[in-house]
């Protein structure tokens, strides 16, 4: 059972300077319930890599496929909630409504929006917030209030593009812990792209290494840190070992130029 | 209050240093401009003419080249307090006459724009070749096609508003559709890319997205369509044979060298033209501030 199957994805962006390799040849599967990182230095091709998923690129190559269909299908099936660097709230929005926007769109029930509004707005620790607009709010609980929308509507993945890139490291912190908790919780599958090696360490059951030029995977690394994670993990020789190892990817990667 | 009130005059006395200057060239000009006419009078008269006698004659003609500020004013309160409001000297029945044909045609102009942006922003075809047209039509000078719409709206038996609105129209599409263009694209990619992973359908972005998005850039083109259109009006009330309305004031003030009927409908209009533009502004600022767009 795979929730994420990718074969051989390669895309290949036509641009005015001539072809960017933006994926070459990547494999990966991703089993439900897995808490996947994606690291690697800029231009490496995690965007690129999440919005295939996602059906907001097409591959030039290679097969991929999302919950046994194709992307495509799989948006269409709702297969996926998708967070931005930038939390992207509607300033004419409150918190609520903006959570209520995919839900309208999708034809949800005013009463069925209520509710999973209520209950996703707990689960971002945002309960009583819900009527306050965007400028309200705190860069880090804007980015909650937008992790919320993209569970709001029961998507089995959560895809996330540097979600805390923006955040400062305390704010970032208390998001990580705060998102662990909520994988926990959803048993949801979460692709999760950074460019911090203690975040993907913290946070993944598997982390991806990737390396540029053309983007692709360099390792796969299983992390053999328990799924109960209390920050103070971070201290512990395993997590300092894997984050060697992540390093160490990352330099074999870099090797390449 | 007490803080605000020298930030108040701070902003005030700048404008009014402005106001009284242009107020003071103005007497200097009227009495330039008008002592040719007051000493031809004098010498034909065989008068002799003091510079005090001079400067009060020249601001206290009937029918002068240029009219005195006081005059104007004057003019300005008899026309619009001093006669019957359905009488035809009354600046306030002309003002209306124009008002109402400049509201339709703003009207006209504001759907005519927003509806051809619409289809700009949707529709690859329109995007190509709407755009070209449009600014062909703004190069067209309004003062040849006036009359021409007119004359040809009267041979088919149309007279009065519709007209003049349609010219007014001709003059406000344009900042509202290239304004709307502008707005309906502003949304970033990421907002897009967000509407299309929930599977939102073109009409739902529309709605959600981009039409919110480009309100602020509606409000901007609004300010100068009303004032346009309100060009576009009275323009329109020029040619031969109207009656109503402040450019027909203008035009019969020329004919009988009313200059002072000239200037008080000039600033009538002027100032229905400043009203409206902050009427919008006002319109604007209550809800782009609710909608968390002010800026
Ligand atoms: N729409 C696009 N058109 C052309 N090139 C692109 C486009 N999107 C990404 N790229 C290129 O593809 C490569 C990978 O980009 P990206 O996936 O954003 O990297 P990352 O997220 O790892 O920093 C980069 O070289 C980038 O310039
Ligand atoms: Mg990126």
């Amino acid at each position: 059972m795979t929730v994420i199957e990718a074969c051989d994805v390669s895309l290949t962006f036509q641009t005015a300077d001539g072809p960017v390799h933006a994926l070459k040849d990547v494999s990966l599967t991703i089993a439900p319930g897995d808490f996947v990182s994606f690291i690697g230095p800029s231009g490496c091709g995690k965007t690129t890599f999440l919005r295939t998923i996602a059906a907001l690129e097409t591959p030039t190559g290679g097969t991929l496929a999302v919950n046994g269909m194709t992307p495509e299908a799989a948006r269409k099936a709702r297969a996926y909630g998708y967070v931005f660097q930038a939390p992207g709230l509607y300033p004419w929005r409150t918190i609520a409504g903006n959570i209520s926007l995919p839900l309208e769109i999708m034809g949800f029930s005013r009463s069925d929006r209520a509710q999973r509004i209520a209950r996703v707005l707990d689960l971002v620790d945002l309960t009583g917030f819900g009527s306050k607009y965007p400028w309200q709010l705190s860069g880090g609980m804007q980015q909650r209030a937008s992790i919320a929308r993209a569970l709001a509507f029961d998507a089995d993945i959560l895809l996330m593009d540097e979600p805390f890139g923006a955040l400062d490291e305390i704010v970032r912190d208390r998001l990580n812990e705060a998102l662990l908790d909520l994988w926990k919780k959803t048993g949801k599958t979460i692709g999760f792209v950074t460019h911090s090696i203690p975040e993907a360490v913290y946070l993944s059951t598997r982390i991806v290494v990737m390396s540029p030029r053309p983007g692709r995977i360099t390792r796969v690394i299983d992390s053999p840190l328990p799924r109960d994670r209390p920050l103070e993990i971070r201290d512990t020789p395993e997590f300092i070992a894997l984050a060697q190892q992540v390093r160490e990817g990352l330099r074999e990667g870099h090797s390449y130029d | 209050m007490t803080e605000a009130s020298p930030t108040l005059a701070g902003r005030i006395m700048p404008v009014l240093t402005v106001l009284l200057a242009i107020v003071v060239i103005w007497y200097l000009a009227a009495v330039w401009m008008n002592a040719p006419w007051v000493r031809d009078q004098a010498a034909r008269a065989d008068a002799v003419l003091t510079t005090d006698d001079l400067v009060r004659q020249t601001l206290t003609l009937e029918r002068p080249v240029l009219p005195a500020p006081h005059q104007v004013a004057a003019g300005l309160w008899d026309g619009i307090t001093g006669q019957a409001i359905t009488s035809k000297r009354s600046l306030v029945w002309h003002g209306w006459i124009t008002l109402s044909a400049t509201l339709a045609g703003f009207a006209i102009g504001t759907a005519a724009g927003i509806l051809l942006a619409v289809g700009i922003v949707h529709n690859r075809a329109m995007d190509q070749s709407v755009m070209p047209w449009a600014v062909a039509s703004q190069t067209v000078p309004i003062l040849a096609i006036a009359p021409m719409v007119i004359v040809v709206m009267a041979s088919a038996g149309v007279t009065g508003l519709l007209p003049k609105a349609i010219i007014a129209a001709w003059l406000s599409f344009f900042p509202v559709l290239v304004g709307m263009v502008k707005g309906l694209r502003t949304p970033d990619a990421m907002q897009l890319d967000l509407m299309h992973s929930w599977n939102a359908s073109g009409s739902q972005r529309f709605w959600h997205l981009r039409l919110p998005n480009s309100l602020p850039y509606l409000f901007a083109s609004l300010k100068v369509a009303i004032a346009a259109a309100l060009v576009g009006t009275i323009v329109g009330e020029l040619p031969a044979g109207a009656t109503a309305g402040l450019g027909a004031r203008l035009l019969s003030g020329s004919y009988y060298g009313q200059t002072v009927q000239i200037w008080a409908a000039l600033f009538a209009a002027a100032i229905l033209a400043a009203a409206l533009v902050m009427l919008i502004g006002w319109i604007e600022s209550l809800t782009l501030r609710r909608m968390g767009l002010a800026r």
